[in-house]
């Protein structure tokens, strides 16, 4: 590989709290070698072929803490190969997956074949999860400490909660001895059951079954509980409420945690599923508008640490059906970050809040050497060009999957490039 | 006997699916259509040409008497080939989505399809796959826009009017599609409309949708015009709501002691089919002088016969 130089971008690395207009060296081995004002024309041999970025940004590639993949077993939703494509296009180049596949991750065994697959078919970083209980039933832990060395990252059930609050308090006491991350889906299944759309006056109005906001707020509360005497790293995979804001940012004075929101909960709200539109039969599901505008404030004053795209891959048949009987989830691994910028360009939050918490947060909070530029490490990095409006189009998604939650939508700010270790995997 | 058709008045909407999507002219012109068949249902000879040559396709997802027969025979009555489809020997059974059933029947060519479907919005999404008109005859807990029409009818028949009128629509309120079009359509024509179930069954911020809300009986009844008891819907509760059915008479079934918080001359309406006992003292559902639900059904054909006329183009 050769050197590479590229000079006037505007580098936003939060970890390294650097936001600067300068340039960036990836060495021969795919390394950053040098990053900031200091790498400018001047300081670069006049041989050598330069990209000028003409004021386009450099952000470290973005680390997704929330994304389904279909391998195993549901590989006509995505593999590997369809998620990496789609990730790239969108400036992800760390995506961690969930274990909700058939078979489930549940055991070693599994492990090594996922981790092959990952390694072959993947040009992006993954680290797998594997699930908090076997088979996702609730009832009997898996092995956190062998899973954790043969490579899993993390442990949730992924769309379930654990329930048993007894099992729970369990789960955090191994967590606290083997250091295991549980990133828990917070969702009382009891006052959940046969929810569709969040419950208020639009599920009314269509005659839906509604999931209240506390049944949400009741598992955070359980779980903050126990946290409180059994130290653990938790992580709330996702908040949708104004409730669990407002009890988040009381909690984080007295205990360690962290939580995320999805991209759909920060930009859309109830109101947008309109007239029974099955691509947004989200979980959590949409809310309110004082919901959303919470949930924005929320990330403002790092009460929310982690934006993701909570990217479910479902096809065509799995939503061409009535709301009770359609699929959950939307495909949004390629629009999380244009979609993200949609907050910086109309003042809602500021450009380093929002590439924080979709690149150095989560690596953080998965304790990865990722979401950062530091100097020795892959040039792992996207160039955005933020200002570029463009139109979603679900035909010109790359997903194998085409349920987006934003179809039509317009947009602004595409990525151009992306780099893993140092070569360009994907081009405008 | 000669049927008027006013023929500039047009509606402003291809489907019925629901009566959120109607204007008030868009009521008043299906009633006084409807109000042209009454004397006719009542007469020697019922048979009309004005639907002949035309297809009507029923397609019920769930059971359903009263509903499934008045559209059949309303449909007979104007002269439509009339298809009821028995789901139960359907491809449905064998995994057919429903999106597949609406284009199969729609490559046939209909030129209306009445459906009935457990789950909401259904009707909806029929409508957006077939070239035909769709016609809401009950999705899930939404709408079932022919029963308000006809409920409406029945009140304006016997009452004259529904502006300034108070109307209290009792019971399982959060399972109902009856409740929610019969909302909608009698707050649009000016009624006052309360609300009496018990917080159980009650559906969130019901009251934004103009209507008072009760969970005692006696208070919500006081000075009623129309007390409409609606039917405990056992089959769409998946878990307790409810202590027991003797409790629920007891403090919501509509008993002479009770509708003596109403006016005098109140009417009991009830859209069956009617657990009694339970929801309603099987005497006062009887009584002639105060029941008006064998009107009800007797409406429901006309009303039924107004809207196949009017949206079947």
């Amino acid at each position: 590989m050769k050197k590479q130089y590229f000079l006037n971008a505007n580098i936003i690395d939060t970890h390294n709290s650097l936001n600067e207009v300068g340039g960036l060296i990836v060495d021969e081995n795919g390394l950053v070698e040098a990053i900031g004002k200091k790498v400018n024309k001047n300081n670069i041999p006049s041989r050598e072929k330069v990209v000028d970025l003409q004021g386009k940004h450099i952000f470290p590639g973005i680390v997704d803490m929330r994304v389904f993949v279909g391998e195993p077993g549901y590989e006509y939703k995505e593999n590997f190969r369809t998620l990496s494509n789609a990730a790239l296009s969108g400036g992800v180049t760390s995506v961690v997956t969930m274990p909700n596949t058939d078979p489930i991750i549940d055991n070693v065994s599994i492990v090594d074949f996922l981790k092959r697959r990952g390694r072959d078919k993947s040009k992006i970083n993954i680290f797998p999860t594997a699930s908090l209980t076997k088979g996702l039933e609730g009832n009997n832990m898996t092995e956190f400490g062998l899973l954790q060395k043969k490579g899993i990252i993390a442990f949730t059930d992924g769309l379930k909660t654990i329930q048993n609050t007894r099992l729970m308090s369990r789960i955090m006491k191994s967590a606290h001895d083997l250091n295991s991350l549980i990133l828990q889906h917070a969702e009382d299944l009891e006052l959940s059951k046969n929810g569709m759309i969040n419950d208020g006056i639009i599920s009314t109005k269509l005659g839906l079954q509604g999931i209240p906001d506390l049944a949400e707020l009741i598992i955070i509360e359980r779980d903050l509980i126990l946290l409180e005497s059994i130290k653990c790293r938790y992580h709330i995979s996702q908040i949708s409420s104004k409730k669990s804001v407002e009890i988040i940012n009381e909690r984080k004075q007295k205990v360690k945690f962290t939580c995320g929101v999805s991209i759909n909960n920060l930009s859309l709200n109830e109101n947008d599923i309109g007239d029974f539109r099955t691509f947004l039969k989200l979980s959590p599901p949409l809310r309110t508008e004082e919901d959303r505008v919470s949930l924005v404030e929320g990330l403002n004053n790092k009460t929310i640490d982690v934006i993701v795209s909570d990217h479910k891959p479902e096809d065509e048949e799995q939503k061409r059906l009535t709301f009770a009987q359609a699929a959950t989830g939307s495909s949004g691994i390629e629009t999380l970050l244009p979609l993200s910028l949609e907050l910086y360009h109309n003042n809602s939050v500021k450009l380093e809040t929002i590439i924080q918490a979709l690149t150095s947060n989560p690596a953080k909070i998965l304790k990865i050497n990722k979401g950062n530029l530091t100097i020795g490490n892959d040039a792992d990095f996207c160039i955005v060009d933020i200002n570029k409006p463009w139109i979603v189009k679900k035909e010109k998604l790359i997903s194998k999957s085409k349920n987006t939650s934003i179809e039509n939508k317009k947009l602004q700010g595409k990525v151009t490039n992306t780099f893993v270790k140092g070569v360009e995997l994907f081009k405008l | 006997m000669a049927i008027k058709s006013d023929k500039a008045v047009k509606i402003s909407q291809k489907n019925l699916l629901g009566i959120q999507n109607l204007s008030v002219s868009d009521v008043n012109y299906i009633l006084k259509e409807a109000k042209q068949f009454i004397k006719l249902n009542k007469s020697k000879n019922k048979k009309l040409d004005i639907l002949k040559g035309k297809t009507q396709i029923n397609l019920f997802f769930e059971p359903s008497t009263r509903t499934q027969s008045s559209f059949e025979l309303a449909g007979k009555r104007l002269g439509a080939d009339v298809m009821s489809m028995n789901i139960v020997n359907s491809a449905i059974k064998k995994g057919e989505t429903l999106i597949d059933t609406a284009m199969t029947l729609n490559a046939m060519h209909p030129d209306l399809i009445v459906i009935r479907h457990q789950d909401s919005g259904a009707c909806n999404l029929l409508s957006q796959k077939v070239t035909c008109s769709v016609i809401n005859a009950g999705d899930g807990r939404r709408e079932h826009p022919t029963q308000a029409l006809l409920d409406a009818l029945t009140i304006i028949e016997k009452k004259e009017k529904i502006q300034g009128l108070k109307i209290a629509i009792c019971g399982d309120i959060l399972h109902s599609r009856v409740a929610r079009s019969n909302i909608y359509l009698l707050t649009m024509l000016g009624a006052e409309v309360n609300i009496i179930s018990p917080t159980n069954l009650m559906p969130e911020n019901i009251e934004k949708f103009g209507v008072n809300k009760f969970s005692n009986m006696r208070k919500g009844l006081k000075d009623c015009d129309i007390v409409m008891m609606l039917r405990l819907q056992n089959e769409r509760m998946t878990s307790s709501f409810l202590s027991s059915n003797r409790e629920y008479y007891e403090y919501y079934g509509l008993t002479p002691d009770k509708l003596s918080y109403a006016k005098d001359d109140a009417l009991i309406m009830h859209p069956g089919p009617m657990n009694r006992g339970i929801e309603i003292d099987t005497n006062l559902a009887d009584d002639i002088n105060r029941s008006v639900i064998r009107e009800q059904v007797e409406l429901g054909v006309a009303v039924r016969m107004a809207c196949l006329k009017i949206f079947c183009t």
